[in-house]
């Protein structure tokens, strides 16, 4: 058998793939650029220094200065004057987490449906009565322990890289295909002897390419930047990403199985994602849903995605201990992949 | 080895109330060039893509290389070099990238500098295909068809939009591969090209063949009568056969 100079026909297709990636600005920075800027507004969000001193407004008027000056002797809160007009807006936008007005007893304004102003609420009630000279039955011995991996951000960052391996794994499969067919050049290819199988897996192949840097980038800027821990042994990570990742394409693979238009491609994959997004734990816990959905949200691959990579990289699980989600990936992968074989349209 | 590159009978596909082939036989010779004409939507490009077994059809046979479809579809696809009317071959590979890539899907062939060549993209060869004229494209895709040294070469409409140069430069490259022995089926809609390239052509409206000979026997049975001014050409035995689009426009 000669080739004429060409590889492998898998080696040529995948290769192709890449060549048309790398030379699609758009697609670089969303799987090179992005996760880095995604780190690094997260890291000017959460800046890793301490327990920052709680935002205070204090309502202008007849003793507020005075007020204000108290406070701001304590080291626990940050007052600053606000217009009684203006304290809607400041509490709103989280500039202050509770409003005080000055006055025997002092006011305190507050959405108690909020935890930080609930806190805010104490460490206020707290700094105003040492002020006025209250007496402590005792003073607690305070030890202050870092405990990493238990801040909102350290959590955050796995979530964020298992929405990055889906998103890429769905969008860059699927459009490739759609553009493809669109281009009849699907059908082209299956005028050819080329084997349909080793198109699909090329499809795949280049995708996994990109998931190195992906991953890898997010969860370094998270170890060293802002000293989120890294527990998990490369093993680990690497299989719960890769598995993710071939999940996730088997799903793009679907998704793109039949699909003729960009328009339609796009309406279908936001509406598998965009629920994804909210259901599986990316930004709050999952959780939260309530008992009876909650077989349902955790069925869902990016759930199992996220949980995971957080008990990996978090808790340093092993394998074994994350079984189930592992199960729940590989059905992702294997269904949805074989019913894309079933009734892909090659024209 | 038979006489026959391929051949159908009782060919017929429909769709919906539209038959777009209506019980259409043909049988071509090897090393023929074959060409079938017909206005849009006479049913030319279903009866080319049914031969290429991209379409099945509703009734009727098909035998090429005197193998089916059915049975021996990849040792076919590894035997016939094919174009489609509408693919455009990627944007972002290079010419040479472009054709490893369909190289690769053959066990046999020429080498791809030797492809390139062939269709004279050397020049070329590290160019985007989306910085290629229509003509350079349109040879791309022929040299893609080539690719696996094909006994037998399906073009469906090979020479549409190009300017007169770029329709030449294509017909050298496949009488060059008519010399070495091999078989073509083209669509056109340029009777000059039909005359120039086919040893016979077939005459396409509705579905059905309703000429079918050497281009010169077309012109002198059918053309003759009515042409008092110049010689016949293939064109007027075209328009005297499929005239009736005009008529009804």
């Amino acid at each position: 058998m000669t080739r004429g100079g060409a590889s492998h026909p898998l080696v040529e297709l995948t290769m192709a793939r890449l060549r048309e990636i790398f030379r699609e600005p758009e697609a670089l920075f969303w799987a090179f650029i992005f996760p880095i800027l995604m780190s690094v507004a997260m890291a000017v969000a959460f800046p890793s220094s301490g327990a920052a001193p709680v935002p205070i407004g204090v309502r202008q008027g007849d003793g507020a200065e005075a007020l204000r000056a108290t406070l701001a002797a304590s080291k626990t809160v940050a007052p600053r004057l606000v217009l009684a007009g203006d304290e809607e807006r400041a509490l709103r936008d989280g500039e202050v987490d509770i409003v005080v007005v000055p006055g025997t007893p002092p006011k305190y304004r507050f959405d108690a449906g909020r935890a930080e102003s609930r806190a805010a609420r104490l460490v206020l009630d707290d700094a105003l009565k040492r002020a006025a000279g209250r007496r402590e039955p005792w003073t607690a011995v305070e030890e202050h322990v870092s405990v990493p991996g238990s801040r909102y951000v350290d959590w955050l960052i796995p979530g964020l890289v298992g929405m990055g391996i889906i998103g890429t794994s769905v969008w860059g499969i699927a459009f490739s295909i759609v553009q493809a067919r669109m281009r009849k050049l699907l059908k082209r290819m299956v005028a050819s002897p080329m084997r349909r199988s080793h198109y699909l897996l090329a499809q795949v192949l280049a995708r996994l390419m990109f998931l190195l840097p992906e991953v890898a980038i997010p969860l370094l800027f998270g170890r060293y930047v802002l000293g989120m821990p890294l527990r998990g042994s490369l093993l680990s990570l690497a299989v719960v990403s890769l598995l993710g990742a071939l999940s996730c394409g088997a799903i793009g693979l679907l998704a793109a199985s039949r699909t003729k238009t960009f328009e339609a491609i796009s309406g279908l994959i936001n509406l598998i994602l965009l629920p994804m997004w909210i259901a599986s734990g990316v930004f709050f816990s999952a959780s939260r849903f309530p008992e009876v959905v909650q077989p349902f949200v955790q069925a869902l691959p990016l759930t199992a995605l996220v949980d995971a990579l957080r008990a990996v990289v978090l808790e340093g699980a092993p394998l074994r201990a994350i079984g189930s989600e592992l199960a729940i990936l590989a059905v992702w992968g294997v269904v949805p992949f074989a019913i894309a074989l079933k009734v892909f349209r090659w024209r | 080895m038979s006489d026959i590159a391929f051949r159908c009978e009782g060919l017929v596909k429909r769709y919906g109330d539209l038959v777009a082939v209506d019980h259409l036989s043909l049988s071509v010779r090897r090393g023929e060039c074959f060409g079938l004409l017909g206005p849009n939507g006479a049913g030319k490009t279903t009866t080319i893509e049914i031969l290429e077994g991209l379409l099945g059809p509703d009734e009727g046979m098909v035998e090429v290389l005197g193998l089916q479809w059915g049975s021996h579809e990849h040792e076919l696809r590894q035997r016939l070099g094919i174009q489609l009317q509408e693919t455009q071959l990627a944007d972002k590979l290079t010419v040479e990238e472009t054709l490893k890539l369909f190289r690769s899907f053959y066990n046999r062939g020429r080498e791809v500098s030797e492809l390139l060549q062939l269709v004279e993209l050397e020049s070329k060869r590290r160019s985007w295909v989306s910085k290629l004229s229509g003509g350079q494209k349109q040879r791309l895709s022929v040299a893609c068809a080539l690719a696996g040294a094909p006994d037998l070469l399906f073009l469906d409409e090979p020479t549409t939009g190009l300017d007169p140069q770029s329709r030449r430069q294509l017909w050298g490259i496949l009488e060059r591969f008519r010399a070495d022995g091999g078989t073509i089926l083209l669509t056109t809609h340029y009777m000059d090209e039909a005359e120039v390239l086919c040893d016979r052509v077939g005459i396409m409206d509705q579905g059905k063949v309703i000429a079918l000979d050497t281009p010169k026997a077309l012109i002198s049975t059918l053309a003759a009568p009515k042409v008092i001014t110049h010689y016949g050409t293939l064109e007027d035995v075209f328009m005297s056969l499929t005239g009736r689009h005009l008529r009804e426009e």
